[in-house]
């Protein structure tokens, strides 16, 4: 049997190159907010879209790189085929180079999230093609009950194949020729699109959680299970929370404020589970996938009552439109996304081994762990102010009155903002390290 | 932990793949219409949307809301009593300390107004007037 090695690690590398690139634009747009003239040559035009689709293709790069690697090592399926992983990644990779150079060069698409020119949507679709191809031609040889996540994964992938073409849609002028219909389609899509990344992240999630705790049973289960049919629900159906201003049909907006509203089952069942958790925490809070796992556990909880409120119509017109927004956006990107994905990051790291076996500097990544969720507290909480101040603001007063009404708060922000890109650093930086030494002595069955 | 029912779990699987086909064909036909609107999508409001986009207006501005926040919502802003056209092109024009001058021609220029007025059109946002019922929803005045 020949061996080769493993290219999901090129996948994790790049995701981590991603992140830190992404942060220092985030960082950059975040002091332009308070500096009218801060560093010029990137506009805060420029600065928004890099920093968006750079932290996009974080959590992208990370979760596929994950599955790739999971699933021949732990799940015991060989890939239907290597040469499709490398294809992939390097459609993906020269996709990404050329997005980036399009936005300093000032040529966008210019939708919200999707700026790059739509010519680039091809490529991606077209390497998304191959690794749905790959992975479920893979995955169906598994004849034994699929556990959740499992499903999750190909459910996302499904789901992101739909969503991107619909985000795509404007193209066309049955779309675009009534605003109406354009503004309910993209945030249709949008919300999907983030639903289908949540699945394939969340999945990873519960595969290691699987792993840490040794109990197979757990992604068998009728809980499990439920809780994925009310994600794929609100996926499906909750959407319409971010166009209740929009003029669409009525209904619309009622199935979309149900639908979020059962929700309150999984905050339900975190307060249920509450000591369940704690006791679980202690015995493996020295594990950092564990870590970070429980991290993104309270960032769950945190942000899911604000999504719940937020999704209430009568508190939705004051919170939308404003960094309240903002707080919703970035709370769950970095606090649940982000901290899943580094759980994945030290799961691969460590693999079957002792934890120190492969990790370097870990009294860094221990000391980055804790500056990242201080300073996420902090940066989340200035946000809800900026948009608390924005919201409460009367409306005699006019945009730039009430910019500076708010600005303490946007500088709370930029600064905070630093802090997790420090954290990050600290973290980031003894991973790609240690990934390294990890790479070199990984070999995949061909 | 009890395992889930191999049956059932396809079946609540199907269920909500066809529910999401047949939802989406509801939303992109009836739930969508908007008939006062279509009608005033010019030409020229078609180059306004293309321009628009070309100068990534929306990475510092919001349409309904949505958006980028170093700038002010410009749903509004054409159909706005105290802001209308010629306040709007004064910013383009000119450009400000936050906002770039894009040195735009001035067909670009008319088609970026017709198009904000063509949205402006359709929906006063933010919304005033409005009453929050005891569970929550929003009634306003264009609901009636
Ligand atoms: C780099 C961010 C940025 C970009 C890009 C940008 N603007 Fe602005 N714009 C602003 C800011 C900020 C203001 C508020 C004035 C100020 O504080 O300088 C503004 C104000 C305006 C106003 C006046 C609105 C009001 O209610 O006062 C209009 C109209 C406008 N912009 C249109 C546009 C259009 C159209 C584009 C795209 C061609 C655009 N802007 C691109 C930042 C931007
Ligand atoms: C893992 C880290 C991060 C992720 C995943 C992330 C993700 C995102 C996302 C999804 C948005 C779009 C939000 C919206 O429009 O509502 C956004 C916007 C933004 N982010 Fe981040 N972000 C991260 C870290 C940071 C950091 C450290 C900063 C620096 C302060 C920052 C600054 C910004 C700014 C300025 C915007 C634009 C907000 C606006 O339009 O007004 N981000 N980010």
């Amino acid at each position: 049997m020949s061996r080769t090695k493993d290219t999901s690690f090129i996948f994790i590398l790049a995701g981590m190159i991603a992140l830190v690139l992404g942060l220092i634009f985030g960082s950059i747009g975040a002091f332009q907010m308070i500096i009218p003239n801060f560093l010029p040559e990137i506009p805060f035009f420029k600065a928004r879209p890099l920093h968006v689709s750079l932290v996009v293709a974080w959590i992208f790069l990370i979760a596929i790189g994950g599955i790739y690697h999971y699933v021949p090592k732990y799940l015991g399926l060989k890939w239907h085929s290597n040469k499709l992983i490398k294809i992939h990644l390097w459609i993906f990779f020269g996709t990404g180079i050329l997005i980036i150079l399009s936005y300093l060069n000032g040529k966008f698409g210019g939708r919200e999230y999707w700026e790059f020119p739509p010519i680039f949507a091809i490529p991606i679709l077209f390497s998304w093609l191959l690794f749905a191809y790959n992975f479920y031609k893979t995955i169906f040889r598994k004849k034994q009950s699929w556990p959740v996540y499992i499903w999750m994964w190909a459910s996302g992938i499904a789901f992101f194949f739909i969503t991107f073409l619909e985000a795509n849609s404007w193209i066309f002028d049955y779309i675009s020729g009534n605003i109406v219909r354009e503004i309910t389609i993209q945030w249709k899509a949008y919300g999907a699109l983030v639903g289908s990344w949540n699945l394939l992240v969340y999945g990873t999630a519960i595969f290691i959680m699987e792993r840490i705790g040794k109990n197979t049973k757990l992604a068998l289960s009728k809980t499990a299970f439920l809780l994925y049919f009310l994600g794929l629900t609100n996926l499906i159906f909750g959407w319409a929370h971010h166009t209740y201003v929009v003029p669409s049909a009525s209904w619309i907006r009622y199935v979309a404020y149900g639908v979020s509203m059962s929700e309150l089952l999984i905050l339900g069942k975190i307060i249920w589970d509450w000591k369940k958790s704690i006791s679980t925490a202690q015995k493996h809070f020295h594990l950092l996938p564990y870590r970070f796992l429980f991290a993104s556990d309270i960032w769950v909880f945190l942000n899911l009552i604000l999504a719940l409120l937020m999704s209430i119509p009568g508190i939705n017109i004051l919170s939308h439109g404003t960094h309240i927004t903002v707080a919703h956006a970035m709370g769950s990107t970095i606090g649940i996304n982000s901290m899943i994905l580094l759980s994945s990051v030290f799961y691969i790291l460590k693999g079957d081994h002792n934890q120190s076996r492969y990790l370097r500097f870990s009294k860094s990544v221990h000391s980055g762990f804790w500056l990242l969720n201080i300073s996420l507290a902090f940066f989340w909480l200035s946000l809800l102010m900026a948009g608390v101040g924005k919201a409460m603001s009367s409306s005699s007063m006019n945009f730039q009155e009430m910019m500076l009404k708010i600005e303490p708060y946007l500088t709370g922000f930029a600064y905070s903002g630093i802090g997790i890109l420090i954290g990050l650093l600290l973290i980031l930086i003894p991973a790609i390290i240690s990934l390294r030494y990890r790479y070199q002595d990984e070999r995949i069955s061909l | 932990m009890e395992p889930m029912n191999k049956v059932h779990k396809r079946w609540i699987f199907w269920s909500l793949i066809l529910s999401f086909f047949i939802y989406s064909f509801v939303v992109y036909t009836s739930g969508t219409e908007f008939p006062k609107n279509s009608k005033q999508f010019t030409s020229e409001a078609k180059l306004g949307k293309d321009t628009f986009q070309k100068y990534n207006c929306i990475s510092c501005h919001q349409i309904f809301g949505l958006g980028g926040y170093m700038g002010p919502d410009l749903t509004n802003v054409i159909s706005d009593e105290h802001r209308g056209e010629n306040y709007a092109k004064a910013f383009l024009l000119t450009g400000t300390e936050r906002m770039p001058n894009f040195q735009m021609s001035d067909t670009e220029l008319g088609a970026i107004i017709a198009y904000l007025k063509y949205i402006g059109n359709t929906v006063e946002y933010p919304v005033k007037n409005s009453t929050t019922t005891w569970y929550g929803t929003i009634e306003t005045k264009s609901d009636e």
